[in-house]
């Protein structure tokens, strides 16, 4: 047991130090060009060992040092009120709560669609083509258009970018919600008619539970897109608040040790998000009587 | 009574007929043209009875037994099942069908996977559990109802099947290949359990096979059937006692009707390469 745990742990820990290796190697090498250049117009000499210790502790490096970063996420996480508009955890709540709702909506909307589409051969035709092209459209490019939009017919705040959320994540649950409900196979299909089951019998008791595994397949992808889709449209909203809105603030004055700091974040938190659909799909799995693995 | 034209009439009991077919024929159309799958069936198969449909693939008894099911629609000749079209008499509930594999859907448990036609057909609370308790019992898995289709055998998750079959107490049962898929042993057993049921239920039975023991074992008639195009070759009436016992399969009256069978199916060129 405690041999497998460290077979597992190990790897992640000899990456983990790789990375950071990496990085301090990087923030020295894209830190040190700028520090020369100010050590020069300063008239500072300085040794290479007094270089390398200035490249980690410059207020606005190009690239941040991990330790920078680390220090700066536990004051704003741990040691600022949660109201504060310097929290991470404020930040990060107010990106939850639009990503939440938009992945709800998205959700819903990407199972109503697939159930469309599974019931509905014209609407296999004429719909799929432009759920896929709708894909195909930059995010980035359509957030904004979005945001104008709603806002001219008086929508503003939470909704507008809930939706640009709802954009990406019905996307992943509406495919894989058509896949998971034409599932079935032929030979329970036979069954249901057998019984001279209803379309809403057959769709109940066979479709929907046959799709289940599928729709958390494919929530965890769309509650990822969802966490994009939510900081994406914090950036053009002017949004005083989230972490896309600190990623732009940072960007506006140099912070990088901000917006890595902000990265980090939403990062937690898209872990956080994909870990609770997980729990979630793996307690619904099990009481669904799916074997234990 | 049977109507293969180059069969003689048997004098049958005057039961009346569940099922009778009379120049049947199906043809599928594919991409690599017409296939025959049925062709000029001639068949009556009475009340009670316990008939076996034998032949190699592509003979038409699966077909056959869908066409009855209507999971498949006859392109030739006529067939009705207790005096109705096979649509109505799928919408009047009137067979159950024991498919290849067990089919039990993998989130329901045993009583659950038992009462999903009655749920289907709206039965009362009450009457569901009468009826899953009774049917359960009639294939010899009380005690099992909580567990899911995985933690039981093949031979179980097949025999559960048959109880959903025979929950909603349908006179006529149509079964294919249902114990295709299990070693022999759990065959042997569950040949008995299935004649034992036949014999306490007294329900027409119209039963898949290519293995000429289990069709000689289990019926009062054995229909041979050979492909290209699927059509019957021979109806032999079983001159077996309808009590068996497991080893009445090595008496010279069960060789030699399965002798018959081997003879029919050769007839229909089923050896040939």
């Amino acid at each position: 047991m405690s041999e497998a745990r460290g077979n597992r742990i190990i790897p992640v820990l000899v990456m983990l130090i790789a990375i950071v290796a990496i990085w301090y190697a990087g923030t020295y090498f894209m830190n040190a060009p700028f520090q020369r250049d100010l050590d020069r117009r300063a008239g500072v000499t300085r040794s290479s060992g007094d270089l390398f210790i200035a490249t980690m502790t410059q207020p606005k490096p190009t690239l941040p040092a991990p330790h920078q970063v680390a220090t700066n996420f536990f004051e704003n996480t741990f040691l600022r009120k949660i109201t504060s508009n310097r929290s991470l955890i404020y930040h990060a709540g107010v990106t939850l709560s639009s990503t939440l709702l938009g992945f709800v909506i998205g959700t819903v909307l990407g199972i109503l669609i697939a159930v469309g589409i599974v019931h509905f051969t014209s609407l296999d035709r004429s719909l799929m083509p432009w759920i896929i092209a709708s894909q195909t459209i930059p995010i980035l490019a359509l957030a904004p258009m979005i945001i104008v939009v709603l806002a001219a017919v008086n929508l503003t705040g939470l909704l507008p970018k809930a939706l640009i959320s709802t954009y990406l994540s019905f996307f992943p649950v509406a495919v894989g919600m058509v896949k998971g409900l034409r599932s079935p196979e032929i030979i329970n299909l036979d069954l249901m008619h057998t019984y001279h089951a209803s379309k809403a019998q057959t769709f109940w008791k066979l479709r929907l539970p046959a799709s289940v595994p599928f729709l958390f397949a494919s929530m965890k992808v769309a509650i990822a897109a969802s966490l994009v889709g939510a900081i994406v449209g914090e950036l053009p909203t002017g949004a005083v608040a989230g972490i896309g809105s600190k990623l732009l603030a940072g960007s506006y004055y140099s912070q990088t040790i901000d917006m890595f700091a902000a990265l980090v974040a939403g990062s937690l938190v898209a872990v956080l998000l994909v870990t609770a659909v997980d729990v979630v799909g793996a307690i619904v799995q099990r009481r669904m009587g799916a074997r234990p693995s | 009574m049977d109507m293969q034209a180059s069969q003689p009439s048997h004098a049958t009991v005057s039961a009346p007929s569940v099922i009778s077919a009379a120049g049947l024929g199906l043809t599928f159309q594919t991409n690599d043209g017409p296939v025959r799958a049925l062709s000029d069936v001639n068949l009556t198969i009475n009340k009670g009875e316990f008939v076996s449909f034998i032949g190699p693939s592509g003979c038409g008894k699966t077909t056959f037994l869908r066409v009855i099911a209507d999971l498949e629609q006859p392109t030739d000749g006529t067939i009705s099942i207790n005096g109705m079209s096979p649509r109505e008499a799928r919408e009047r509930r009137a067979y159950g069908y024991v498919f290849q594999a067990a089919a039990l859907y993998p989130w329901r448990t045993i009583e659950k996977n038992v009462a999903l036609p009655l749920e289907i057909m709206g039965f009362s609370d009450a009457e569901k559990r009468e009826r899953i308790a009774r049917t359960l019992a009639l294939v010899n898995l009380t005690g099992f109802e909580k567990k899911f289709p995985w933690q039981l055998s093949g031979g179980m998750q097949q025999r559960a099947s048959i109880a959903r079959a025979l929950s909603f107490d349908a006179d006529l049962l149509l079964m294919d290949e249902p114990f295709g898929a299990l070693d022999e042993i759990v065959r042997d057993h569950l040949n008995e359990q299935l004649l034992q049921l036949w014999a306490r239920t007294e329900k027409t039975i119209c039963f898949v096979t290519h293995s000429i023991p289990e069709a000689v074992y289990l019926s009062t008639r054995i229909v041979v059937m050979s492909p290209r195009p699927g059509r019957v070759t021979d109806v032999i009436e079983s001159t077996l006692p309808r009590e068996r016992p497991l080893d009445i399969r090595e008496t010279p009256e069960f060789l030699a009707i399965a002798a018959r069978v081997r003879d029919g199916l050769r007839a229909g060129h089923s050896y040939d390469d």
